[in-house]
């Protein structure tokens, strides 16, 4: 076949082809304004919990990295904290051995998460589920452990101390009321999400989908599978990099909890309470979370892991699509209402 | 020498808690994190027959062994049952749930010391053989391991109970239509693994202490054996959990600094080689 015909070809195939659907689901719809909106409203309703807000946001973006890789193309991890971990650390002992300035530990944070992600990544290649869980956990406790006994370094459960932020931009000092601190995370969060927005609608994210629901089908339709996990894994890595960059940087301290395992699974909690393969659902489950944690963990701390657990149970076995498969349930509801109220 | 044996003792625990997860996790494929909580039940149980009531040591192991069991029916009924069909992440984030679940309800009884255990007087104290000092609880542990562990392979490999279970998980469908009563088989099975978790419980309360945290604490210990013993293999699993025994007493009294590091090292690196473990039946699933 030459070149022209087979050029005519694959637009004929195009041509054939209804985007429709695609097209539309890449396109901004009103709801997501809205939601934009709150954490502009959030600022002036609620001045007095920037704190937690501020966590909200670090948590949100930790989540959409989770989601890349385990709601886009189906990699399940308990060892997310890794990433979070790393990136913590990198911008915490940067800051604390003087070169303060955010976005340069946010870049360090982005280097050096990616390239654990990108490395480790052939190690969640292998092997099915079961293996992956494994792996990625028994990655995280390695890094904990090495955090842990290397304590001149870290300060191992002590935690890293002394970090010192210098303005953000060179302009603005992160106050006590955390005002410059949310702006930024938000700020952060957003430019991230809309960079996850448009890889999750691009052609790449559309193989990761085809990756989780058929790994076997999709080389047929020329795809390199293993390319493209590598691909998202390392962007995942990356992202929750950054989300533990912002946390050190927000609170100028490292715990070494921020490897540990029950954070990855409250964040696979977190998650899956919202909705996997969602963004909106990684972020709304966010936001349930942190308040419902902010609320009744003040009543009682050990009696909210007790109803933690149960949440997770009752979601797992009766409302596995989360609160996103809620609202969608619901939207559909009331469209179709709206329709047969339309009709005479 | 003393290092090697407490190390090859230290493995036998390991293998009595976990043999019961690989019932459940190697043969019946079901991703029970929530296998330490068995655990837990076991040493509370066991502590509280022999605290509060004054019942012997050997006696309150039968009674662990009867409670995690009828436990472990009525959860297999009510909840696990739901979730065999479901995906490796489901069955991950339900027992998750348990597990917290697990953990508070021991906080609200017992309060988060560590609970203490006296062993009665003939199990206490060491004797001294040539090179070595033994001591009586660690030989205790390594017979109990050795006597489960026979009896386990052979009721899986020699009795019509190990070959309906066997059947049952590699094709469920095919063996009901052969007459096997499928739901009965499971019930047994995972009863059999909770009970195996209590006992592992209750005799490792005097050597890895018992708390609410202990679900966590030692889950990842419990998961490598079987992960790094193969799916399904009971001798496989004591292996395994005799090399993590002597790789973890020998790795932290000759090079404490390391800790657990080398441990997590031994599991990804099988892991990447033999995803299917070291003793495997080959096939993954």
């Amino acid at each position: 076949m030459s070149a022209t015909a087979h050029a005519a070809d694959t637009k004929a195939a195009t041509d054939g082809v209804d985007l429709g659907p695609i097209t539309r689901d890449a396109r901004w719809q009103p709801a997501e304004f809205v939601f934009w909106a709150l954490p502009v409203l959030a600022w002036f309703v609620f001045p007095e919990n920037l704190s937690l807000l501020t966590q909200i946001a670090i948590i949100a973006l930790f989540a959409v990295s989770l989601d890349l890789i385990l709601g886009y193309a189906g990699i399940v991890s308990l060892g997310h904290s890794a990433f979070f971990g790393l990136g913590a650390y990198a911008a915490g002992l940067l800051a604390k051995y003087g070169f303060g300035d955010p976005l340069l530990g946010l870049a360090a944070a982005v280097a050096l998460a990616a390239f654990a992600g990108f490395v480790t990544s052939f190690l969640v290649l292998r092997g099915a589920d079961l293996t992956r869980l494994m792996v990625t956990l028994g990655v995280s406790l390695m890094l904990y452990e090495v955090a842990n006994k290397l304590t001149d370094l870290t300060g191992g459960v002590d935690g890293l101390q002394g970090v010192e932020m210098k303005p953000l931009l060179g302009l603005f000092p992160f106050d006590i009321y955390g005002r410059t601190g949310y702006i930024y995370c938000v700020s952060v969060l957003f430019v991230l999400f809309w960079i996850a927005r448009h890889l999750v609608h691009s052609p790449f994210g559309l193989e990761l989908r085809g990756i989780r629901q058929n790994a076997l089908r999709m080389p047929a339709l020329g795809v390199p599978v293993n390319r493209r996990l590598v691909a998202i894994y390392t962007i995942g890595a990356a992202y929750a990099g950054v989300a533990g960059a912002l946390l050190t940087q927000t609170t100028q301290f490292v715990s070494i909890d921020v490897l540990s395992f029950p954070r990855s699974a409250e964040l696979l909690l977190i998650l899956v309470l919202g909705g996997t393969g969602s963004l909106y659902g990684a972020m709304l489950g966010t936001i349930v979370f942190m308040v419902a944690h902010y609320l009744l963990a003040d009543i009682n701390p050990q009696y909210w892991q007790f109803w933690l657990g149960l949440l997770l149970i009752v979601v797992v076995l009766f409302a596995r699509d989360g609160i996103m498969g809620g609202l969608r349930r619901l939207g559909a509801a009331l469209s179709a209402r709206t329709a047969k109220g339309a009709r005479p | 020498m003393t290092v090697v044996f407490d190390g090859v003792a230290s493995g036998m625990l390991l293998f009595l808690i976990s043999v019961g997860l690989s019932v459940t996790l190697g043969l019946m494929n079901f991703v029970n994190l929530a296998h330490g909580a068995f655990a837990m039940l076991g040493g509370y149980v066991c502590v509280l027959l022999l605290n509060r009531l004054g019942v012997p040591f050997l006696v309150t192991l039968p009674v662990v062994v009867v409670v995690c069991a009828a436990v472990g029916a009525v959860l297999e009924r009510t909840l696990y049952r739901r979730l065999y069909g479901a995906s490796h992440l489901d069955q991950v984030l339900f027992s998750i749930g348990l597990v917290f679940m697990s953990i508070s309800t021991a906080h609200y009884f017992f309060g988060a010391q560590q609970q203490p255990l006296q062993l009665p007087a003939f199990l206490r104290g060491q004797f001294n053989l040539p090179g070595m000092d033994v001591g009586v609880y660690r030989l205790f542990l390594i017979v109990v391991g050795l006597v489960v562990a026979a009896g386990l392979q052979w009721m899986l490999t020699r009795t019509r109970f190990g070959a309906e279970l066997r059947a049952a998980v590699d094709n469920r469908r095919a063996a009901r239509g052969l007459g096997v009563n499928v739901d009965r088989v499971f019930i047994l099975a995972f009863a059999l693994g909770s009970a195996l978790a209590g006992l592992g419980g209750a005799l490792g309360v005097e050597t890895l202490g018992l708390d609410p945290e202990f679900p966590v604490k030692y889950i990842v210990y419990f998961l490598i054996v079987v992960a790094v013993g193969g799916s399904g293999n009971i001798l496989g699993s004591l292996y395994a959990s005799l090399i993590l025994g002597l790789t973890d007493v020998v790795g932290k009294y000759y090079l404490p600094q390391v800790g657990a590091f080398f441990i997590y090292a031994v599991m990804v690196v099988t892991l990447i080689f033999r995803p299917q473990g070291l003793f495997g039946r080959g096939a993954t699933r």
